[in-house]
């Protein structure tokens, strides 16, 4: 089965893949209503993208109490189905990731669906850091959190000295 | 407020806030004007030349500040991240329309205005805090001192709001140095003219931004094929998507130097001998950590840089000392050149913690390492002894460069004076010879002896002495969009006109300018249509050009400016390059510019006539 990968390492901070999210979802560029977040660490040179990677343990799907998220047997990912949907948000909650969204204008809770089989943030990546690739386990999760650790890190030893 | 619903690409809403009155209000954007002008630099503009008395006193409430973003601005374009500062400059009594990227433009969109016009002054230190729809006037008193970076962490941390991002001024700003610019997302600046001094006079610290909305097409498939197609060119162009990647700006250090065309001490020569030392491939091997892209910018030349071990204790600063062991943006070429061989410094860690310097005390890198160049040779030429400047300001002191930096914006001792840009500074000091600029504003990193149209370009910039107003390098060095021979003056007139004309209305789109190394208006076009419903034609898009250029020259003109300040500083014109490839060169531009007015159909004393205005619908 395809996942996403993502290469910190190639980041620019563009968010193009966030444009290219928010434009799938809302024919409009509004970063805000993408479910893709580029995490910008600029002491430390860190940019990573950061989106739900399917995870088997979905605990989304698992909290929903009216079933309103399936799962598509040809991407295998988990989906919001809009019109069993009722807006409470426990999904959000849920989710030990954070991506997990809710949408304050419609009333219903949004996540990546992999556009079904064709991610357009992929597609929109200008130096590849964002691959849709073969994989039994997502491999660059080891990695990814390494260097977002070290801009956490940063960040807090920052807030200690100040202290 | 009907308009706002019926625009594309733009939001259709201007937010203007009386800083004297607190008054804040939301306006239809004119959406002839918009269309006329389209937006950011064409825009602002018109606004400015419709609302202000171009006379005023640059530092006093009536002075007007737009911040203007384009139509492209906030989309996924390749670059579709510039916002435009239009003010009457503080350094030099002229418009200027100052230019940043990052990612506060678009997040102005995503908040629903085209433009924010700020009007008056403030009682006490203030900021602007604008969550969509709610704007607020605040206050900033325990902000006021801060640096830039300072100012960013704690703002972010008061409202609350993670996302929010922040334009604000340093210490330089609030100490009105003439050439103080506005910074954004830590590094981005809204450079020239001393926009940062004219914010500083109005009280205002920062303005902080958190945009929920988006920004809607008019024709959404056909704005997506435009995107497409030119981003696929923008991946062929040698220099969008190798050049510029991989060596950022600071790839022309060598280009420039090669041509004999890098002007160094204070424009006594036009070679550095140690170019290589501050060369974007010794900055690349030796001290980039990664490349930074703007918003949704598919080139992404912003450097980020580090001073490992010893080196981020090579100088000793006061200012924000614990920064000196991260990363940081930068330099840019324009930057290395005039802390650079302009003063003589090749040494590239000191003008890495020059550039940090400048960016986190907000003010412009260029006119601030031209002005200690100026300051140097007055130094040199025994005008100012150590008992004035206390430092040794000698060609080459790293020391004295980095000193420098921090006793001008807190203007203290010799630092007051270099505060006021070279132009004031060497006047008063009875040497108005050394001020190498136009307008009040000091060159480019680009030699005009070397590069005839160059000179040209310098000479009638609307804004003051300016590479940004008509890239001639491009032909003249580069070859493009073909090679010109950079000693001749034939055609030249012609070129900076073409050029003058179409940066415009790049600058009033929200796109990048750094694109046009690569695509043409003819790429921007099929977006800026489809963006905004708007049919331009190509004709169109350099008729607004011309039509902003002229719009901006008639400002100055009412501000009282005349064809007399077209020109350059005597040693450009009248003293021959000493050595070098371009050796015993002046700068001919008395052979280019009765040609250039001729060609803009103007008078012959540089008057727009009355002609041109009316064709323009100017008057």
């Amino acid at each position: 089965m395809k996942q996403l990968r993502v290469i910190t390492e190639k980041c620019t901070s563009c968010i193009q893949c966030e444009l290219a999210c928010a434009f799938v979802q809302t024919g409009t560029f509004q970063p805000s209503r993408s479910v893709i977040r580029v995490h910008i660490f600029d002491e430390q040179a860190v940019y990573a993208p950061y989106t739900c990677f399917q995870c088997d343990e979905a605990w989304c799907l698992t909290a929903c109490p009216v079933n309103a998220i399936g799962i598509d047997p040809d991407t295998d990912a988990k989906v919001v189905m809009d019109d069993v949907c009722v807006g409470c948000a426990v999904c959000t909650v849920a989710c030990p990731y954070g991506t997990m969204f809710y949408n304050p204008d419609s009333h219903k809770a949004f996540k990546c669906d992999l556009c079904g089989g064709d991610p357009a943030c992929v597609k929109s990546c200008p130096t590849g850091a964002l691959e849709y690739v073969d994989m039994d386990q997502p491999d660059w999760l080891a990695s990814w959190a390494d260097k977002v650790n070290r801009g956490f890190q940063h960040m807090q030893d920052e807030e200690g000295g100040n202290a | 407020m009907s308009a706002t619903n019926t625009m594309h690409g733009w939001t259709g809403t201007v937010l203007r806030v009386n800083l004297t009155s607190g008054n804040i209000t939301k306006e239809p954007l004119n959406a002839e004007w918009a269309r006329d002008y389209v937006g950011g630099r064409g825009l602002g503009v018109k606004y400015l030349y419709e609302e202000m008395d171009p006379s005023v006193d640059p530092l006093s409430p009536e002075n007007k500040m737009i911040f203007a973003t384009g139509p492209l601005t906030g989309t996924n374009a390749s670059c579709g991240s510039r916002y435009m500062v239009v003010t009457k400059g503080a350094l030099t009594n002229a418009v200027t329309t100052s230019n940043s990227g990052g990612f506060w433009g678009p997040e102005m969109k995503f908040a629903g205005y085209d433009m924010i016009i700020l009007e008056g002054k403030a009682a006490q230190p203030s900021y602007l805090w604008i969550y969509d729809d709610r704007v607020e006037l605040r206050d900033a008193t325990h902000l006021w001192g801060k640096t830039v970076w300072q100012t960013e962490e704690a703002l972010r941390a008061e409202i609350g709001v993670p996302d929010s991002i922040i334009a604000s001024i340093g210490p330089a700003g609030e100490n009105l140095v003439r050439f103080a610019c506005i910074m954004n997302d830590l590094h981005r600046a809204a450079g020239r003219s001393g926009v940062g001094a004219v914010m500083g006079s109005k009280n205002l610290k920062a303005i902080a931004l958190r945009g929920t909305g988006g920004v809607s097409l008019a024709d959404p498939q056909a704005y997506m094929e435009g995107q497409w197609a030119m981003k696929e060119k923008l991946r062929q162009s040698p220099v969008t998507a190798e050049g510029l990647p991989m060596y950022g700006t600071e790839v022309l250090v060598n280009v420039i130097n090669e041509h004999g065309a890098l002007p160094t001490r204070n424009h006594q020569q036009t070679v550095f001998d140690e170019a290589e030392n501050i060369s974007g491939e010794t900055l690349t091997e030796t001290r980039l950590v990664a490349n930074k892209a703007c918003f949704s910018c598919t080139i992404a030349c912003g450097r980020v840089s580090t001073l490992p071990g010893e080196a981020s204790s090579k100088y000793s600063v006061t200012t924000n000392p614990q920064n000196w062991k991260i990363a940081g943006e930068g330099p840019e070429y324009e930057a290395a050149w005039a802390m650079g061989s302009e003063c003589g410094v090749g040494d590239l860690d000191a003008l890495i913690k020059a550039n940090w310097l400048c960016n986190d005390l907000g003010m412009d890198s260029i006119s601030f390492g031209a002005s200690v160049a100026a300051a140097m040779e007055l130094f040199e030429k025994g005008v100012v002894g150590q008992n004035e400047t206390e430092i040794p300001l000698e060609f080459g002191s790293a020391e004295a460069l980095i000193a420098m930096a921090e006793k001008t914006a807190y203007r203290q001792g010799f630092g007051d004076a270099l505060a006021e840009g070279s132009k004031r500074m060497t006047e008063t000091l009875g040497r108005p010879e050394f001020f190498m600029g136009v307008r009040g504003q000091e060159f480019a990193a680009y030699e005009a002896r070397a590069i005839q149209g160059m000179g040209l370009g310098y000479a009638t910039s609307n804004r003051g002495a300016c590479h940004l107003k008509a890239y001639t390098v491009a032909a003249e060095i580069l070859g493009l969009p073909r090679q010109m021979d950079p000693r001749a003056t034939e055609e030249k007139a012609e070129i900076t006109k073409v050029f003058q004309d179409a940066t415009s209305t790049v600058d009033a789109t929200g796109l990048c300018q750094f694109l046009t190394f690569g695509v043409g208006l003819e790429e921007m076009l099929p977006q800026l249509s489809a963006a905004t419903g708007v049919a331009y034609t190509l004709e169109e898009l350099v008729h607004i050009g011309e039509r902003i250029w002229n719009l901006e020259r008639l400002w100055n003109e009412r501000a009282g400016f005349t064809g007399k300040d077209d020109t350059l500083p005597k040693r450009i014109l009248e003293e021959p390059i000493p050595s070098g490839p371009a050796k015993g060169e002046v700068n001919r531009l008395g052979e280019m510019l009765p040609e250039y007015y001729e060609l803009r159909g103007w008078e012959k004393d540089g008057k727009i006539s009355e002609a041109k205005k009316k064709e323009l619908g100017l008057e």
